[in-house]
């Protein structure tokens, strides 16, 4: 209920409607100590600004770079970031969680 | 996301109705269930289940693993006194992540010192309290003591229809409440809304403790079902 996210969606349709690439990223599944809950969502631009978190700063970067990828192809795809992960070394969670993120094209 | 739900979820939000957005995680397929349509949904146990709960969650139905993600308008409370336990109750609220309005005609008492960052309207509740968009995603609260300003205010609550409805008094107080607004109309469903005397009886004796049990009430009123609502009452 007490979702702050409000400018994120807006932004998403507004920057469709204005002709860019969008990308919606959502958080949709989480393990352990992760930093934003099931729901929390990232919109990117095809000019790769973003807007709103899904991880608090520890994964967006790898985030982003995937969404350039979806905005391309239009196809859907899940990421899984956590200490487990190979990637974790790379771009993982300091915090210990894993977060499987949703990542589709806008329009 | 096609652009029709994303622009459809974005009319729901704004408008202050819930809606929840159903995706298949596997191929990506979506449908925005608005509140209205709950009921008939085939999912309806899920979404009332996850909406109550303010949570974005999966479900397994018919094979199929979906994710629903729950865009659930933010809580307004609406307190109506600018009196000592408001003081407590209103950045409580706002921790607890409520939109928080004062209203009170009397401007000693809605004074900024006595409640800073807090909006604060210091007018009659008919006045105030129209521009608010009181709704049913609003918990209201009179704790003036003072029937000129809270009976009016209750009034507009029950128009309203809040999900959650308190008033300060005792049992005795609380009847004769109960009369007044009888006279100018409630409904005796109406009145049985109102919680009264306020918050849950957990000895509460401080303003700030009296603050904590209110917010324990609403608390309990948001998220409980129904049956076990009734046994927290």
């Amino acid at each position: 209920m007490l979702d702050r996210d409000e400018d994120i969606l807006k932004a998403a349709e507004d920057w469709q409607k204005a002709g860019r690439g969008v990308a919606l990223a959502t958080v949709v599944e989480t393990w352990g100590s992760a930093p934003r809950p099931a729901g929390s969502s990232l919109v990117i631009n095809d000019e790769g600004t973003f807007l709103g978190s899904v991880s608090g700063g520890c994964v967006e970067g790898a985030v982003v770079t995937e969404a350039m990828d979806v905005i391309q192809s239009g196809k859907p795809r899940m990421l899984e970031f956590g200490v487990a992960d190979e990637t974790a070394w790379n771009v993982g969670l300091s915090c210990g969680g894993t977060i499987r993120v949703f990542v589709e094209k806008v329009g | 996301m096609k652009l029709a739900i994303l622009h459809e979820l974005n009319v729901e939000r704004a408008a202050r109705r819930p809606a929840i957005l159903v995706t298949d995680t596997e191929n990506g397929e979506q449908r925005l269930v608005k509140s209205a349509d709950f009921a008939k949904d085939p999912l309806h146990a899920e979404l009332d289940k996850q909406l109550r709960m303010g949570k974005s969650g999966n479900v397994e139905a018919g094979g199929k693993k979906l994710f629903l993600n729950v865009y659930a308008p933010t809580a307004k409370l609406v307190i109506i006194g600018a009196v000592h336990i408001s003081q407590a109750l209103a950045p409580l609220a706002r921790s607890l992540g409520y939109d928080v309005t004062v209203v009170d005609p009397r401007t000693a008492f809605a004074s900024p010192e006595r409640f800073p960052d807090i909006p604060l309207v210091a007018e009659w509740p008919d006045t105030a309290l129209p521009p608010l968009n009181v709704d049913a995603y609003t918990a209201f609260v009179a704790v003036t003591h003072d029937p000129k300003i809270d009976d009016p205010a209750l009034l507009h609550a029950f128009e309203r229809n809040c999900f959650y409805i308190g008033a300060l008094g005792s049992r005795k107080t609380h009847a004769k409440r109960g009369d007044r607004l009888r006279a100018q109309g409630a409904k005796d469903t109406d009145i049985a809304r109102i919680r009264a005397p306020i918050g849950l009886a957990i000895g509460a004796v401080s303003p700030s403790e009296i603050a904590v049990s209110i917010m324990a009430e609403i608390t309990a009123v948001l998220r409980l079902p129904p049956k076990e609502k009734e046994e927290a009452a």
